[in-house]
């Protein structure tokens, strides 16, 4: 039988205020356990929360870069159940009436096929804390410890229609998402330190077939490759057991990304009641229309506007395009390369080349790059103007990544790089060439005119050689001809 | 010194007739001398008040004080108190010292004013005569065989025994009205969103409202003047200019209009209740003011909905006492549930456990339509009713309970009936409307008070109302008997 798979996430974005969502406490990562928390984290008694008008701002921000509707009265609702981590009783959240409503992310597919995902809201609310386990705090033995530094950090859960088919259009999807959550400004994209986790919930079904099978939701799944692999993975699970004439349980379920193992964590019968009501403590929140106007106004270049102006503008591939527009950070030093060198795309050969190799090599973000777009740019301009050869190029490229020098000229001059385009000087260093070579040259000028063109390199090389990768090769190609063919 | 008013004192700390470490002493000992058989209070914070006052002096000869510079004032166990316990009459929180001020405290701390301690109440201000507090019943300095009402019972009865000049109190269903009515003293309850409730221990926070408890209508002003304003700190407090309180007390009530609703006058008010709030109305006519019959055609209404509201909040509102970062703590617990189960099953009390599951169900799912959301429509309801008598009349006027305090334990196997006991006050903190009781005689040897209800931010109004009465009778000065 022939399975289609249905999928659909939801992904919560930590956003990047200074604040938390109804305190004032920091929300920097990796303080000191409950550094970070204050009275209205701690949930003691007698506390109000304030809302954080930033991430109300920030979750405007994304409903305007997905094209949705800004639910003008939003409401915070509670959300509540016992956790230890959970310092209130119940979490505050948005239920009935979201801050974002329905939208949309397009998404391209390898093939480069367009497909649009639907949104079907996006809410605000609160993180929670952490509980550690024994072996991950130095508590006593048999305790567990709870830092709330994260209680309190502001997120927003962005909810997908199940319109994605397979593992490639979920990630495709999310990378998407990445993208435009860090060009708004709003997240910082670090998924390795969790601002950034989905939610994946997969069913299958026989090709053709319209209802929906039993879904799973795997949990809290924090970089691209674990959530291809979880899918992949329950996919194959789920077809596995219908096959063998089982039935998937409605479940919530966790994947281990280290191990690759998946598991149960608790069936929907043993989901909590979690008696949602409006906070009372929380009046609705108002978006008047200066509000939102004032915040269309920043709003950034967004992904997909940017990849065709890059492709209007810059004459770039579409793959080039979409690869440089997809983050704030890679599109701004590629526009900067750009201005400094002249050449857009040498620019985009440069940093998905050279730049990006040394980037993952070392795990540095491009923002960090020692190599600045200014220096990349003035590297680029050498090539143009014949001061240096490709391959000099890359030479030079890497004296300024070891931060020996900080611009192209200043290591050009230094290392004494500089192509040698001197008619005078090429011609002499061709003779001597051509003379230690004699049975060489005879050969070629025995040769058939249409087997000398691939002749010619050795002394190409040869020269190339002689001169240290100096000479220019266009000239050394046409002077050689010159000599050869007589 | 101790049987004048806040007005009276504050002029003679002015005048230099007394200082406030002399008044506050008179007070420490009068709490001593007559508080072990009212209970009004559960801390008495004696070195602290006696400090307090000594600086309120030393304010007062620098020319930097307020009316209630170096006036003695107790205020109710669940506004927190920096580094003074706070229980709300809990075992829960007997052991929980606050690290910060509530806004209200904080207030009156800033103007210079003494705080003698903290007050007994109905555990989380969940009741109706004082008898769910951890730490015993509070009586009713009239009558110690009586109820003082509830919750702010200790502040009510402190300030009817002339323990304390004034007290704070809170109310979410009528714990201010009720108990100052039911101890001869004037309550005042402000419009919802006028008093910060940040620090206050919250009960059902869309209804809780903190007010002044006094001796007279100038006095809730002179307090109010100093509670009211807005709060950053508190989202639903409202950022609207505060007048000065005092300012129309003296004005006059000619061609006031006086609503009386006729829902609030049928079987169930006490006669002898019903007789002196109608002789207060006649009182007023004297004043000149007019009386028109209005009608609120949902008020009955206001009790399941209340009871529906109020619970479900407190049960959201209740959760974080958990025995896990602060409060009582089972012993050994075995594991995660047996800490949540054993800590909440031993720390709170029959009443605040019982809304906690009348709470829970109301917002459970296949209930939530039935209960909560119909209880929000039929505040609204009743607040449209409430706004529609107002297009007729100025104030409303009514009783406070059906009737005057009842004795310890007498209803206290009947939560029902006592639920039913607050039917003249709810409707109004569902409205979110002030509301004021003022002494106005007494019903079967118990005070009984008069209940005015305002419009919103009508405060200043209400207050002149209830002072021009007490230009016109002596109700309010008059002080129960201490053996």
């Amino acid at each position: 039988m022939q399975w289609e798979t249905v999928i659909g996430l939801e992904i919560h974005v930590q956003l990047a205020t200074n604040t938390k969502i109804f305190s004032g406490a920091a929300t920097a990562f990796g303080a000191a356990p409950n550094t970070q928390a204050c009275a209205v984290d701690l949930g003691l008694p007698g506390i109000l929360p304030v809302v954080n008008e930033e991430a109300i701002n920030m979750a405007i921000k994304f409903g305007l870069g997905i094209d949705a509707e800004i639910n003008k009265v939003n409401v915070f609702e509670r959300k509540n159940y016992f956790y230890p981590d959970l310092p209130k009783g119940y979490q505050t959240t948005q239920l009935e009436k979201p801050i974002v409503g329905a939208g949309h992310v397009d998404i391209t597919l390898a093939d480069g096929s367009t497909k649009s995902i639907r949104i079907h809201h996006a809410h605000l609310e609160e993180d929670a804390g952490k509980s550690l386990h024994e072996g991950s705090f130095n508590g006593e033995h048999g305790m567990s410890g709870i830092d709330l530094n994260r209680a309190g950090t502001p997120l927003i859960e962005i909810v997908t229609e199940p319109d994605i088919r397979n593992a490639e259009e979920a990630v495709a999807f999310a990378k998407k998402l990445h993208s435009i959550v860090t060009t708004l400004g709003i997240c910082d994209g670090d998924m390795s330190q969790g601002s950034m986790r989905f939610d994946v919930n997969v069913s299958v079904r026989p090709t053709g077939q319209k209802a929906f099978g039993t879904r799973t939701e795997t949990k809290n799944l924090n970089s691209f490759k674990f959530m291809e692999a979880a899918i992949l993975k329950e996919v194959e699970r789920q077809i596995d057991l219908i096959e063998d004439g089982g039935t998937v349980i409605q479940e919530t379920r966790l994947y281990n990304g280290d191990t690759g193992e998946a598991r149960s964590m608790r069936s929907k019968e043993e989901a909590n009641d979690y008696r949602y009501f409006p906070c009372p403590d929380l009046l609705p929140i108002i978006i008047n229309d200066s509000r939102l106007e004032k915040l269309k106004a920043e709003m950034p270049e967004m992904p997909d506007a940017k990849k065709a102006r890059f492709i209007a503008d810059f004459d770039l591939s579409d793959y080039d395009a979409e690869i440089l527009s997809a983050d704030q950070a890679t599109a701004n030093y590629f526009e900067a390369t750009v201005r400094a060198s002249d050449d857009a795309k040498l620019s985009a050969n440069w940093i998905m080349g050279e730049l990006s190799r040394s980037l993952n090599q070392n795990s540095i973000a491009i923002s960090a790059s020692p190599v600045t777009a200014d220096m990349l740019g003035g590297l680029i301009k050498r090539i143009k103007d014949n001061t240096i050869s490709g391959k000099i190029a890359k030479e030079v490229f890497e004296v300024l990544w070891q931060g020996e020098c900080s611009t192209a000229d200043a290591v050009i001059e230094k290392k004494g790089l500089k192509q040698v385009t001197d008619t005078g000087a090429i011609e002499a260093m061709i003779n001597e060439v051509l003379a230690n070579n004699a049975q060489q040259v005879e050969n070629y000028r025995a040769a058939e005119k249409d087997k000398r063109s691939k002749m010619i390199g050795f002394f190409v090389g040869q020269c190339m050689k002689a001169s240290k990768g100096k000479a220019n090769p266009g000239m050394v190609n046409q002077i050689l001809k010159q000599k050869l063919d007589g | 010194m101790y049987e004048k008013t806040i007005a009276e004192q504050s002029r003679a700390l002015a005048s230099g007739e007394i200082s406030s470490v002399e008044l506050t002493q008179t007070y420490l000992d009068r709490i001593r001398q007559f508080d072990g058989d009212i209970n009004s209070f559960i801390t008495v914070t004696e070195v602290l008040a006696l400090e307090q006052a000594a600086t309120a002096d030393k304010r007062r000869a620098a020319g930097d004080a307020d009316a209630m510079t170096g006036i003695p004032v107790a205020h109710k166990d669940l506004f927190c108190t920096e580094g003074v316990k706070t229980s709300c009459g809990s075992k829960m929180l007997d052991n929980f010292i606050a690290p910060y001020e509530s806004t209200v405290t904080g207030k009156f701390r800033d103007a210079g004013a003494v705080m003698l301690g903290k007050t007994n109440m109905d555990e989380f201000a969940m009741g109706s005569s004082n008898e769910n507090s951890h730490y015993g019943p509070v009586k009713n300095p009239w009558d110690k065989t009586a109820i003082p009402g509830g919750s702010s019972g200790g502040s009510a009865a402190a300030v009817s025994a002339l323990l304390a000049a004034g007290a704070t109190g809170t109310d979410t269903g009528g714990s201010i009205r009720q108990p100052a009515s039911h101890c001869g003293i004037t309550g005042l309850k402000p419009t919802y969103g006028r008093v910060s409730r940040w620090g206050m221990v919250a009960y059902a926070s869309s209804l809780d409202q903190a007010g002044p408890m006094t001796r007279s209508a100038e006095d809730a002003a002179i307090m109010l003047n100093t509670m009211a304003g807005f709060d950053h700190r508190d989202s639903t407090c409202l950022d609207r200019e505060v007048p000065d309180y005092t300012a129309i007390l003296n004005d006059s009530l000619e061609g006031l209009t006086i609503g009386l609703p006729k829902e609030y006058f049928t079987a169930g008010l006490d006669s002898e209740v019903e007789q002196q709030v109608r002789n207060a109305i006649a009182e007023y006519e004297k004043l000149g003011a007019n009386v028109k019959e209005v009608s609120l055609p949902n008020a009955r209404l206001c009790i399941p909905a209340y009871y529906v509201i109020a619970p479900a909040e407190a049960s959201s509102n209740l959760s974080r006492f958990d025995g896990v970062r602060f409060g009582y703590r089972c012993e050994d617990p075995k594991d995660l549930m047996d800490l949540y189960i054993r800590s909440r099953s031993e720390g709170f009390g029959e009443e605040v456990k019982r809304r906690i599951i009348v709470g829970t169900y109301a917002l459970s799912a296949g209930y939530y339509d039935a209960y909560y959301r119909k209880a929000q429509q039929i505040r609204r309801l009743i607040r449209d009713d409430f706004l529609n008598a107002f297009k007729e009349c100025d104030v409303i006027m009514g009783p406070n309970a059906p009737t005057s305090a009842f004795d310890i334990g007498s209803m206290s196997n009947d939560p029902v009936a006592m639920y039913l006991s607050d039917i003249y006050t709810l409707s109004v903190n569902l409205a979110g409307l002030p509301g004021l009781s003022v002494p106005a005689g007494m019903a079967n040897h118990r005070p009984v008070g008069l209940q005015v209800i305002g419009q919103h931010f009508d405060e200043a109004r209400l207050l002149n109302i209830g002072h021009r009465f007490q230009q016109a009778t002596d109700w309010h000065q008059k002080s129960p008997t201490l053996v």
